[in-house]
């Protein structure tokens, strides 16, 4: 019997070895900025029951270049989170029949970002409509 | 066998990812660029407009809706990366992934309720 330990391979920087794993992990830290974005929500909802003066004050902070910089960015990753989105959704839904036929992945991954494209048009129709 | 609450964080990973991915881009937009940098009408999100959005019913549970999936969408991913990444006290992380969700939906709640109706 060998006393020696055997060699266990170092998992560090796993996400790292192909372009599988890369993408897998730019999906998954997509959350980070879902998560920071909730969080800026949360407080101008805290300042709106702080009264006016509390609300101007997280408004004005929406208007610094740092906040601009930070909303580009999370902006550019929930785009990457719709796309992937629904690039993943053929494979975390159960499967989908027409008739006999199984719907392709392509069909369910291009009618999730039709409707997001959609639902985002309308987002934006609907506010600006409202405060015109 | 002890039932797993895997299908209740998973329903709202789902659901916050779902509505992330349809309307995340579009608001981002409106509220973090176009409305503070003037691409909008700016009063779009002032004082009395926000408060009277978010003293109706459906503004209200819009508002509720979207930060609180949000963050149990993140709790969930963050909490499964970081488990990828070695972090193996899996107890722990997912303590402290869905208890801060919890915290920023009570806060929320909480606010949304005391603003009125």
């Amino acid at each position: 019997m060998s006393n020696q330990r055997p060699y266990v391979r170092s998992m560090d920087g796993w996400w790292k070895r192909n372009a599988y794993y890369l993408r897998y992990m730019a999906r998954e830290m997509t959350a980070v900025f879902v998560a920071a974005y909730a969080v800026v929500l949360l407080v101008g909802v805290v300042r709106l029951g702080q009264g006016e003066a509390a609300f101007n004050g997280w408004l004005q902070a929406l208007k610094s270049p740092l906040s601009l910089v930070f909303h580009l960015v999370v902006l550019a990753t929930f785009v990457y989170h719709t796309w992937s989105w629904f690039n993943i959704m053929p494979i975390t839904m159960p499967m989908m029949f027409v008739g006999r036929n199984r719907v392709t992945p392509g069909t369910i991954t291009g009618i999730g970002l039709v409707a997001a494209v959609i639902a985002c048009a309308a987002l934006f129709v609907i506010v600006r409509g409202t405060y015109a | 066998m002890k039932r797993s609450n895997e299908p209740v964080f998973w329903s709202l990973f789902g659901a916050g990812g779902l509505l992330a991915a349809l309307i995340g881009p579009a608001l981002v937009f409106i509220t973090g660029i176009a409305v503070p940098f003037a691409l909008m009408n700016p009063d779009t999100m002032n004082y009395a407009h926000m408060l009277a959005f978010s003293r109706h019913g459906a503004g209200k549970f819009f508002v509720f809706a979207v930060i609180a999936l949000f963050m149990w969408h993140a709790a969930h991913r963050i909490a499964i990366v970081l488990h990828d990444l070695g972090v193996h006290a899996v107890a722990l992380v997912k303590f402290g992934c869905y208890g801060l969700a919890f915290l920023g939906t009570a806060i929320a709640g909480y606010t949304l309720l005391t603003l009125g109706s």
